[in-house]
């Protein structure tokens, strides 16, 4: 049971984005740039750096969700399950190692992050403004997590639900749907039919 | 120096955001619309109280003096009052139902699983209604991740704690959303 009344139909972050839409507009829309806007970094890429940083702050229903959406862009499912396990053995670019660490040390905290670990980034090629995404979307899902579960929202346990909310993630990005959610109230729970 | 090449000598997270204006649009209205909003039953200081704690215990120095010098601001108090909510708000005269919603902000700080249903239920015994706490729950999380971006990127902060308490009142007239960044 979420801490604060939200809609049944609407697990984890959906149903908070909704209980106040005007806090949720700012946070839907930075996380459109970051995560899907212009950018030399791959969506998919983007997704792991998500994924690694939910997935280290133990939030199941962000890992679970952007789990999904990266296996849809980068259409394989080993590489998000080998980024979780071990960075430096993924079958990822070594620049986009570099940009994970980078990220896994700001889910520790900002001042977590060393000279070394940018250095090391510039070196496998990444731009400042990679960098800069890199940490600005680690910090972004330090927030996420903390939201969804700081208030105790629900996850779903069926797999089903996140294969649709990754679909759902990669047709209409992280905008609110034009028709809002009423239509999931009849759903069951699952988002499939989006 | 800053871990990347901003192109301004902007302090802290006005650094970032003078280099990348499209993400700083909605950082800033998410800030306008937790802290400065009045459509909300929390006042605008202790809102920057809970900002001030989340910060101090995220070590973020900016951050820290910033909204500590804009919750001084709002609530007419002094420098060492603030700095006594940070180390310890059940020690100070802030009201019960603050001090439970800075526990709730503690926790989030540590991480979303460590908010407790005790400490919910003790803030609904001192009149928190679930906006509130759904307020202190946000504005902790997104002081994780504006702490970390200013810090995450090792950006500068003047060291003088004066310079923030001095321009808090501008601050507070001006609001966060679309203000001059070079200001």
């Amino acid at each position: 049971m979420s801490y604060i009344p939200l809609e049944q139909h609407l697990p984890g972050i959906t149903g908070l984005l909704e209980y106040r839409k005007d806090s949720g507009a700012p946070i839907r829309e930075l996380t459109q740039i970051l995560l899907r806007g212009e950018s030399t970094l791959t969506a998919g890429e983007r997704e792991l750096i998500a994924t690694v940083v939910s997935s280290r702050n133990e939030c199941r229903f962000c890992t679970a969700a952007h789990t999904a959406a990266a296996n849809i862009l980068l259409e394989n499912t080993d590489t998000v399950e080998a980024v979780k396990q071990d960075i430096d053995t993924a079958p990822v670019s070594d620049k986009l190692k570099t940009l994970l660490h980078i990220a896994a040390l700001v889910q520790i905290s900002g001042k977590a992050v060393t000279a070394e670990a940018i250095t090391a980034a510039k070196q496998a090629g990444a731009t400042d403004r990679e960098i800069h995404d890199t940490v600005l979307i680690a910090a972004l899902f330090c927030l996420y997590n903390r939201y969804v579960d700081g208030l105790a929202t629900m996850t779903p346990t069926d797999p089903a639900f996140y294969e649709g909310l990754g679909q759902r993630l990669k047709q209409h990005g992280y905008n609110r749907l034009p028709q809002g959610y009423d239509h999931l109230k009849t759903k069951d729970n699952t988002l499939k039919s989006i | 120096m800053a871990h990347i090449d901003l192109g301004n000598d902007l302090p802290g997270i006005r650094g970032p955001m003078a280099y990348r204006p499209e993400t700083a649009r909605p950082l800033n209205a998410l800030a306008e619309i937790l802290l400065r909003d009045d459509n909300n039953t929390l006042s605008r200081g202790e809102r920057e109280l809970i900002g001030t704690y989340v910060s101090s215990l995220n070590d973020c120095f900016f951050c820290q003096n910033v909204h500590g010098g804009l919750a001084q601001h709002y609530l007419g108090c002094d420098m060492p009052f603030i700095d006594a909510v940070k180390r310890d708000p059940v020690s100070t005269p802030i009201s019960d139902k603050l001090k439970t919603l800075l526990s709730i902000a503690a926790s989030v700080q540590k991480g979303g699983k460590n908010v407790r249903p005790e400490q919910i239920e003790a803030a609904r015994q001192q009149g928190a209604t679930d906006r509130e706490i759904h307020d202190t729950v946000l504005i902790a999380a997104a002081f994780c991740m504006y702490n970390r971006y200013v810090d995450g990127l090792a950006t500068w902060a003047p060291q003088d704690r004066q310079f923030y308490v001095d321009r808090a009142p501008i601050r507070a007239a001006e609001g966060y959303a679309d203000f001059d960044l070079y200001k």
